[in-house]
């Protein structure tokens, strides 16, 4: 139980996707404008990404190793991701349109968020189990989400704030990027990977 | 057969296998939840005002939109969205531009309505017919008019028995809503001026 806590607590802090190893930088920056929209996208994210690190986990498991595959992961994962999104999209349409009135615009664009591919990826090398696969998927879409959350409320006090003519808009974003990713570093060295 | 060949074999049936299997999954998950519902309809009510004032002899935009759609009824019934409303029905739809029936009403500036709040009885009939809930009030009590949700439809006005309701022309929180503000500030005068 602690090990899947600590997976978990890995995945979104220590190990933030965003603001440590650097994947999902293009919905973080692309996506951040807008409170609203940022939280849209975190919840989208976060549902993908645990769907998708278990079927990738399966995939994995039943279809590559058996016939020993291996080499083609990265193409069988992003099919798995296209899928998952497509599957995802077309049940929420039809369950729940409200959600998919927030969400719709934001999941097709998950598709080509690389920290799913990213936590597919790593989750084959750390050779995690089912429900370890499932946990640092959570974690690592919670991670992208919270970071993505607190960013948007930053950029839209940033809008209002009197910034330098020279640093508004992106510059002023990216910088404010690197500062969080500073304070993310305290994170460091607290659990194992 | 070669080892370098069974390998082949094997990665072209395992990539080929799951590509198919997707494909089915996708196959029967578009079948198993699709959507009912004709997508130009919702396109046709995303243009028309959503004042549900039934000025087009239907009773609200969604039936004027279904029936735009069926081809039961001319672009041209719905005096809230003016010329401009009738002239991106023409184009969605590729059919001629029309002008705005007379028998429908008039193109009017944007109005919306107000109570005047000393007149009113608190009778509560004008609650019962606002067709988008902007008029709170209870009974025996004054009512007023929630300028951000009026669409000006005016079907409250007939209703008033002391004839309270005037049309006012619309104040800038209705305006607001209607061109609404941009999705961001670019600059700190813009952000005052609003």
């Amino acid at each position: 139980m602690s090990d899947i806590f600590l997976i978990f607590i890995g995945a979104a802090f220590v190990n933030n996707f965003v603001l440590v190893r650097f994947l999902g930088l293009c919905p973080f920056m692309g996506v951040s404008t807008q409170y609203k929209s940022a939280l849209g996208m975190s919840f989208a994210t976060a549902f993908v990404l645990t769907m998708s690190s278990i079927a990738s986990y399966l995939v994995n498991e039943y279809l590559l190793v058996p016939l020993e595959l291996e080499y083609l992961k990265t193409l069988s994962f992003i099919l798995v991701i296209a899928v998952t999104v497509q599957v995802t999209e077309m049940i929420l349409h039809k369950s729940s349109p409200l959600l998919y009135q927030v969400l719709g615009l934001f999941l097709p664009l998950i598709t080509t968020n690389c920290a799913v591919l990213g936590v597919a990826l790593l989750n084959v090398q750390k050779q995690n189990s089912l429900i370890e696969s499932a946990f640092f998927g959570f974690g690592a879409a919670f991670g992208f989400g919270m970071v993505l959350v607190l960013f948007s409320a930053i950029r839209e006090r940033l809008e209002m704030a009197n910034v330098p003519e020279s640093f508004r808009g992106l510059p002023i974003a990216l910088m404010t990027a690197g500062i969080m990713s500073l304070a993310f570093m305290g994170f460091s060295g607290m659990t194992q990977a | 057969m070669s080892a370098v060949a069974t390998q082949w074999a094997m990665a072209l049936a395992g990539m080929v296998g799951l590509a198919t299997v997707f494909g089915l999954l996708i196959l029967w998950v578009s079948k198993r939840f699709k959507v009912e519902g004709n997508p130009i309809v919702e396109q046709i009510n995303a243009i028309l005002p959503q004042t549900q004032c039934g000025q087009c002899n239907f009773p609200g935009c969604k039936p004027y939109a279904e029936a735009i759609a069926k081809g039961e009824a001319p672009i041209n019934q719905c005096p809230p969205g003016g010329q401009e409303g009738i002239k991106k029905l023409a184009e969605l739809l590729d059919v001629e531009v029309l002008e705005l029936n007379p028998e429908n009403g008039t193109e009017e500036e944007d109005q919306v309505v107000e109570i005047v709040e000393a007149d009113c009885i608190g009778c509560t009939k004008c609650i019962q017919v606002c067709p988008v809930d902007a008029i709170v009030g209870a009974a025996k009590l004054m009512h007023t008019v929630i300028l951000d949700e009026c669409t000006g439809c005016d079907l409250c006005i007939p209703a008033c028995p002391v004839d309270c309701i005037i049309k006012i022309p619309a104040p800038m929180p209705a305006q607001l809503q209607r061109n609404p503000k941009p999705a961001l500030l670019q600059t700190i005068e813009e952000a005052r001026s609003w």
